[in-house]
């Protein structure tokens, strides 16, 4: 009787609720920047450093970052599109790419992805139909079965089928191009949906209309998603927990209320702070930090914050603060764990 | 006080083989000096070429023009080359969203700010080093001799918009026209930007237009707010109105559509249906076929901008009718 089944629908619920849907641990990716005169590797770019998250069952996590911050090598990572350096992945209970797990092929299946660029994201020479029954048909649907499915998946992210089956990318608008795009991550029915800047091209008024649908998929077909963004607002819209991240390390990790209400991270404080007020009355009277980024390839040591850091002293220098438990978030900051050594933390 | 510059009926359209855009129906304006206008609207309203067509930067063979653009009543779109030419970067400077592609990379920044001051003020080398050196002081770029010797690409993004700024800057314009400035920078940088182009502008009584798409970059830096739909302003008023009570069902969409973080759990306003093709001139409210008030009315002319109240004004036949 499985047999009869498709492959791609086979993917279910294993470990329960409890069990969390992706768990990463430790994934490292440094990228190697040639140079010198036999072009030899001189320097790393550390886009992602030891980091570890997990994904619980049907929520949405908001991951948030400015440029270089790592943010979309973790989704690059956690899709497989690029291979971790270091640092194991479990789906639902199978390891990833390992002798006892499953195949990347098969995380793929379970795992979608929406990039930002939505015409740069489709193939210019294949109509939107062709495009949406790719992957069902490489995974063993009949042609007849794609079609159908095709015509309920336009439906789906609110296109009209026999409107848009045979128009190509660019007979179409770019917040169309982005439902398309979501049609085809939801095409092989994915349990994981990772949204990388996915509505940050839309014009305001249609990224509104594409945030509705995705909280309508969600519901509708039990997704989870990894929401990747630099617009706070948009996370704080449509996450459970959010996970913050400067120069390729977790700072701050918390539910959305205690992130948002409560930051313990002066760079979660600066970002959310750095928002443009949307009262006149009430402008923002003093940037909260000063300077850019630092360049990734020669991060602060210590704490890499620090550099831009109000509270900096000796101790962040030296010591790199770890991922603690507070109460309602985890926060890598020396002022948050006492006996530190920092002159605002608690004694031990 | 009289405007420092006056834009009147302003149509452009642009003419290719293959087709014609009619990218800006009839825009008109006032900028004093030491005053901030935004330009609110999304990608294809035609706030860029409204903005752009105050220096005549679009291609000459390929744009059509006509309407009027003053400054200080010196009429720009019938300026012949070598007038313009003066009045660019002298009078009216520009910023652009990309410092990075504004910036030529093969020449340091202090070359290139002293060779725009060289050429509008016919200082000598030396001289004009000294002004690059204090320009660079004033956007506030830390160790600035330094600085002056660094190729485009040794900078950051928020330092090559800061020197970009300076280079606006160098020969005292009245009137400053800002691309979307901010928007490739990171959040803790735009700030930074945001409120430095703020403080300059008080200090040198600038006049200023800010181009921009996010409500809340133009709600920082904006005195008086017009919101551009399809090629046309479709409110103009200060921001407190704007923000408060905005008339213009697009104005309020906007506003509504704009995500804030209060909203979590809600179902978003959004604004049906995507802006009209400008393949042709409009012949009614472009609006109305994506307005929940859409009226016979509506798509039988186009609207006029009317004054709703102190300075207000709003391109809606419903504009009378109470909010």
């Amino acid at each position: 009787m499985d047999a009869l089944v498709p492959r791609q629908d086979r993917a279910k619920d294993r470990g329960g609720p409890a069990q969390p849907l992706l768990l990463a641990e430790g994934l490292r990716k440094h990228f190697p920047v040639m140079g010198g005169l036999l072009g030899r590797t001189t320097k790393v770019v550390r886009a992602v450093d030891d980091l570890s998250l997990s994904v619980a069952k049907g929520e949405t996590l908001g991951v948030v970052g400015e440029s270089g911050c790592g943010k979309s090598t973790v989704a690059r990572l956690l899709i497989r599109l690029l291979k971790p350096d270091k640092g194991t992945m479990v789906l639902d209970g199978d390891p990833v790419d390992e002798p006892h797990g499953i195949t990347v092929a098969e995380l793929r299946r379970q795992v979608q992805m929406v990039f930002q660029d939505s015409y740069a994201s489709l193939n210019p020479r294949l109509t939107i139909a062709e495009t949406l029954a790719f992957a069902p048909k490489a995974h063993g649907l009949p042609a007849s079965e794609a079609r159908e499915r095709v015509r309920d998946l336009l439906a789906k992210v609110g296109l009209e089928p026999d409107t848009y089956m045979e128009r190509y990318p660019h007979e179409l608008s770019g917040g169309q191009r982005q439902r398309v795009n979501i049609a085809r991550a939801l095409a092989l029915r994915p349990r994981l949906v990772i949204l990388d800047e996915a509505v940050s091209a839309l014009d305001k008024s249609v990224e509104a209309q594409v945030l509705n649908m995705l909280v309508d998929l969600k519901d509708e077909l039990g997704l989870t998603y990894l929401f990747i963004s630099h617009d706070l607002n948009v996370v704080q819209y449509l996450s459970d927990r959010v996970l913050v991240m400067y120069l390729g390390k977790i700072v701050e990790l918390g539910s959305v209320e205690a992130i948002y209400g409560n930051p313990q991270h002066p760079y979660t404080r600066a970002l959310l702070s750095a928002r443009p007020s949307m009262d006149p009355r009430k402008r923002t009277k003093e940037a909260p930090i000063q300077g850019d980024p630092p360049n990734p390839i020669d991060p602060p040591s210590g704490c890499r914050f620090r550099t831009r850091c109000p509270f900096a002293e000796d101790v962040c220098a030296r010591l790199e603060p770890q991922l603690a438990d507070t109460r309602a978030q985890a926060v890598a900051c020396h002022m948050r764990v006492a006996g530190s050594g920092h002159s605002k933390a608690a004694a031990p | 006080m009289s405007a420092l510059l006056e834009v009147r009926d302003l149509d452009v359209t642009f003419m290719t083989p293959d087709r014609t855009v009619h990218a800006v129906n009839g825009v008109s304006f006032d900028v004093k000096r030491g005053e901030t206008l935004g330009i609110l609207g999304e990608s294809g309203s035609g706030k860029s070429v409204t903005l752009r067509s105050i220096l005549r930067l679009h291609p000459e063979h390929r744009t059509r023009w006509s309407g009027s653009i003053k400054l200080e009543g010196v009429e720009i779109l019938t300026m012949d080359r070598r007038t313009l030419n003066d009045l660019r970067g002298q009078k009216i400077a520009m910023i652009f969203q990309e410092p990075a592609t504004a910036f030529d990379p093969v020449f340091t920044i202090g070359h290139q700010i002293a060779e725009t001051v060289r050429r509008h003020t016919g200082k000598s080398e030396s001289d004009a080093l000294k002004r690059a050196r204090e320009l660079l002081e004033m956007v506030r770029i830390p160790s600035p001799a330094q600085r002056l010797k660094a190729y485009p690409h040794e900078m950051s993004g928020g330092m090559r918009q800061r020197a970009m700024i300076a280079l606006a800057l160098s020969c005292n314009p009245s009137l400053l026209l800002a691309d979307e400035p901010t928007t490739a920078l990171d959040a803790t940088v735009q700030i930074q930007v945001l409120l430095l182009i703020r403080e300059l502008q008080r200090e040198l009584d600038l006049g200023v237009i800010f181009v921009t798409h996010d409500i809340g970059v133009a709600v920082e830096v904006s005195d008086r707010i017009g919101v551009m739909y399809a090629g046309k302003l479709v409110e103009l008023a200060s921001v407190e109105q704007m923000v408060d009570a905005p008339r213009h069902p697009y104005s309020r969409g906007l506003l509504a559509s704009t995500v804030q973080g209060s909203m979590r759990g809600q179902r978003l306003e959004a604004i049906p249906g995507a802006p009209p093709d400008l393949g042709e001139v409009p012949t009614a409210c472009s609006f109305a076929p994506r307005c929940k008030f859409a009226e016979p009315q509506c798509v039988s002319a186009p609207p006029t901008l009317g004054s709703v109240g102190d300075s207000h004004l709003v391109r809606c036949v419903r504009a009378e009718a109470p909010a």
